[in-house]
């Protein structure tokens, strides 16, 4: 016994010392080299095979060569390189990260649309089981229509003025711009639909009823205990939404005709792929960049939200409801 | 009992945070400060920037269409962007497209007219490695032929039935040379401004240098007799038709070409004007392929943009032989004399509006076209 204890402690011990996020930056940094390796011995192996799979004659599926999987180095160098020869050209990566702003701008927009009209509708069908009814089968159609079959329509209709241009100027965008943010929260709204009509729903009947019994208005139980009670549900929407937003945004700008964005970037360089195969990459891996940095940042506001002791008085649903309703009886 | 009050506030508050910071960084804000006496236009390329429409963008660096009075916004084209259809739906006045492409759209109902033929013969050509021993038509017998599909391939397939040959495979290329860099297709269309280049920006893995002109064998439709008309700019003739826009698009015309003949006699800043509307274009390819744009366009012996009826003659021969079009485009489908005006304008000027004394340039590529 006692030596398992100690153990125990020891674990502990170091636990303490070396903060939680270190471990994850280190398994992160593992994780990388560990792919880059894979991806580097793939080429090695595909090299001395001449691009078959060892001991078979069964060619590799993917060439081995440079033009199709550039150097894990190339891709990095690239993004530290100047974008072309020409006078004043930035860096790759100044380029990208500027484009990404942009990109971000709309994506953000369009997620903040999303959300709102993805919460207002979890919000209605919470309140009425036959609209949930007659209106689900289309939210859930809406979503199985490809976007790219979507996006240029959208961008036809804000080329022909579809859109209000006060809405559009108090995001600070143009018509274009703002045709990519309605893109991107067309991808955003869905799991913020769901998972706020699941979160708004999870209240225990007893604990709806009880305020119903101490005479609470149906508004009241929405903000008091719906509310509060479905933020779990709700930041775990946000969180695939802002994912989402960024591919939407990225998607969007695709048939936009912008000149500026990431999806505008991903299309040069496929354009002219066979001259700068890791220019795609360094795209494509700071594209992936802008979306975890968005996820970041809505998990920054769980926290904030959702401080410590939070979460376990949710699920104390007793609790929720003793104290909404000493907060309805002052 | 107010934190839960105050933490729904917080998220509130994060929320708008979020769309304000986002706002914030953004630096696309629309410009609403257009000059009020300019006329606003817009042009409609068919793809992104790069140097196949130097001569508009310079046009607007150099402030060749304010001289004109007109504010001039250049959409850039992407993907599903049909310029033809921008300009029938009247989201755009001008636009850029060849001339079989917008023959198709005008039997569907565009109703568009070519005002000024800038582009005086293809760019077009099907390329395939020097070892192969491909030099005429006749060579692709049971070979493996790529095309891009999607209207690209008429000169293709007309000069395949002209030398009536039987080729192996017609094939669906990517817009990019890997299947003949991999040798996978004995001949790749490439346009002489982008992906033929594109092979010579590309390192021969045996050599460890770039590819060279030798190693390639070009066949160009100009030659064969199959080529089409290209870029083109085309209007609305409803909207052409309409009081005062004549003189519109004359001085449209005036002002393009007066752009595409800056970019003839100043190589290498029409280049950089380029590179700073598309700042992720390679440098040498850009240059590369405004020197093959100028030879599209000169010389233009009746003067740029004014058509010549023989090519429009063959053009519509192949389009209604491939079937691409039914029948023959109505008269009135190009006209010249906007054109012809503003050639005649530009000569008053002084300017060589014909480029009878044009020579290439001999332009150096470098790997990744950078």
């Amino acid at each position: 016994m006692a030596p398992m204890t100690q153990a125990v402690a020891a674990v502990g011990l170091r636990r303490r010392r070396i903060p939680d996020w270190v471990w994850k930056t280190i398994a992160f940094c593992a994780i990388f080299v560990g792919l880059a390796l894979a991806w580097e011995s793939y080429k090695a192996i595909g090299r001395a095979t001449g691009g078959t799979i060892p001991f078979t004659d069964i060619g590799l599926p993917v060439r081995p060569d440079n033009s199709s999987m550039p150097h894990v180095v190339d891709i990095f160098g690239a993004l530290f390189r100047p974008v072309s020869r020409a006078r004043d050209a930035d860096l790759l990566v100044v380029l990208l990260v500027k484009n990404a702003v942009v990109t971000w701008h709309r994506a953000a927009v369009g997620f903040l649309m999303g959300s709102l009209a993805g919460f207002g509708l979890g919000a209605l069908f919470a309140r009425s089981r036959l609209l949930e009814r007659g209106l689900m089968p289309f939210v859930v159609a809406s979503q199985t229509i490809p976007l790219i079959a979507i996006a240029p329509m959208i961008v036809i209709w804000g080329g022909s003025g579809a859109w209000p241009s006060w809405l559009v100027h108090a995001f600070f965008l143009d018509e274009a711009g703002f045709s990519v943010a309605v893109i991107s929260a067309y991808l955003t709204f869905f799991p913020v639909t769901i998972n706020s009509l699941r979160g708004l729903r999870s209240p225990d009947p007893t604990a709806v009823e009880l305020m119903r019994s101490y005479a609470a208005s149906e508004s009241q139980i929405l903000w008091k205990l719906r509310l509060p009670a479905s933020l779990p549900y709700l930041f775990t929407a946000l969180k695939i939404s802002a994912t989402a937003s960024v591919i939407g945004a990225i998607i969007g700008e695709l048939p936009a005709g912008l000149g500026d964005g990431l999806g505008r970037s991903l299309l040069t360089f496929s354009y002219y792929y066979i001259s700068g195969p890791p220019k795609l990459y360094a795209a494509i891996i700071i594209s992936a960049l802008l979306g975890i940095t968005f996820v970041a940042l809505v998990a920054l506001a769980e926290r904030i939200v959702m401080r410590r002791g939070y979460r376990r008085r949710m699920d104390d649903v007793p609790l929720v409801v003793q104290e909404a309703v000493e907060e309805l009886a002052v | 009992m107010k934190t839960r009050k105050r933490r729904v506030a917080a998220l509130l508050t994060l929320t708008v945070a979020f769309a304000l910071v986002a706002a914030a960084c953004g630096d696309d804000s629309a410009d609403t400060t257009s000059a009020a006496e300019l006329t606003p236009i817009k042009l409609q390329l068919q793809w992104v920037t790069q140097a196949q429409f130097a001569g508009y963008f310079a046009a607007v660096d150099q402030g060749f269409y304010a001289d004109e009075g007109l504010d001039v916004t250049i959409l850039q084209g992407a993907v599903d962007i049909v310029p033809q259809q921008v300009v029938a739906s009247g989201q755009a006045e001008f636009g850029l497209a060849w001339v079989p492409k917008a023959l198709v759209s005008n039997e569907e109902g565009a109703g568009l007219v070519d005002i000024g033929q800038v582009f005086q013969r293809s760019g077009t050509l099907e390329v395939s490695w020097a070892d192969s021993g491909i030099t005429s038509p006749s060579d692709w017998e049971g070979k493996k032929v790529g095309t891009w599909g999607f209207g690209n391939e008429f000169e293709l397939t007309a000069a395949i039935e002209l030398f009536d040959v039987t080729v192996g495979e017609i094939i669906q290329q990517p817009f990019d040379m890997s299947l003949l860099l991999n040798r996978e297709i004995d001949a790749a269309e490439a346009m002489t401004y982008n992906e033929y280049a594109q092979v010579l920006e590309a390192t021969n893995p045996v050599t460890g240098q770039l590819y060279t002109a030798d190693d390639l064998s070009v066949i160009d439709f100009n030659d064969i007799g199959t080529a089409m008309l290209q870029d083109a700019v085309w209007v609305n003739a409803e909207w052409l038709a309409q009081p005062g826009n004549e003189d519109i698009a004359t001085k449209f015309l005036r002002a393009s070409f007066k752009g595409w003949i800056f970019c003839r006699d100043n190589f290498d800043e029409c280049v950089q004007i380029v590179l700073d509307n598309g700042p992720t274009l390679g440098a040498s390819h850009q240059a590369w392929q405004l020197n093959e744009i100028n030879k599209l366009i000169w010389p233009s012996p009746s003067g740029i943009g004014v058509m010549d009826p023989l090519l429009w003659a063959q053009t519509v021969t192949v389009a209604t032989g491939q079937g691409v079009i039914q029948a023959a485009p109505p008269e009135g489908s190009y006209r010249s004399d906007l054109a012809q005006e503003a050639v005649a304008s530009l000569q008053a000027e002084g300017l060589d509006t014909t480029g009878s004394g044009f020579a290439p340039r001999e332009v150096t590529l470098n790997p990744g076209g950078e």
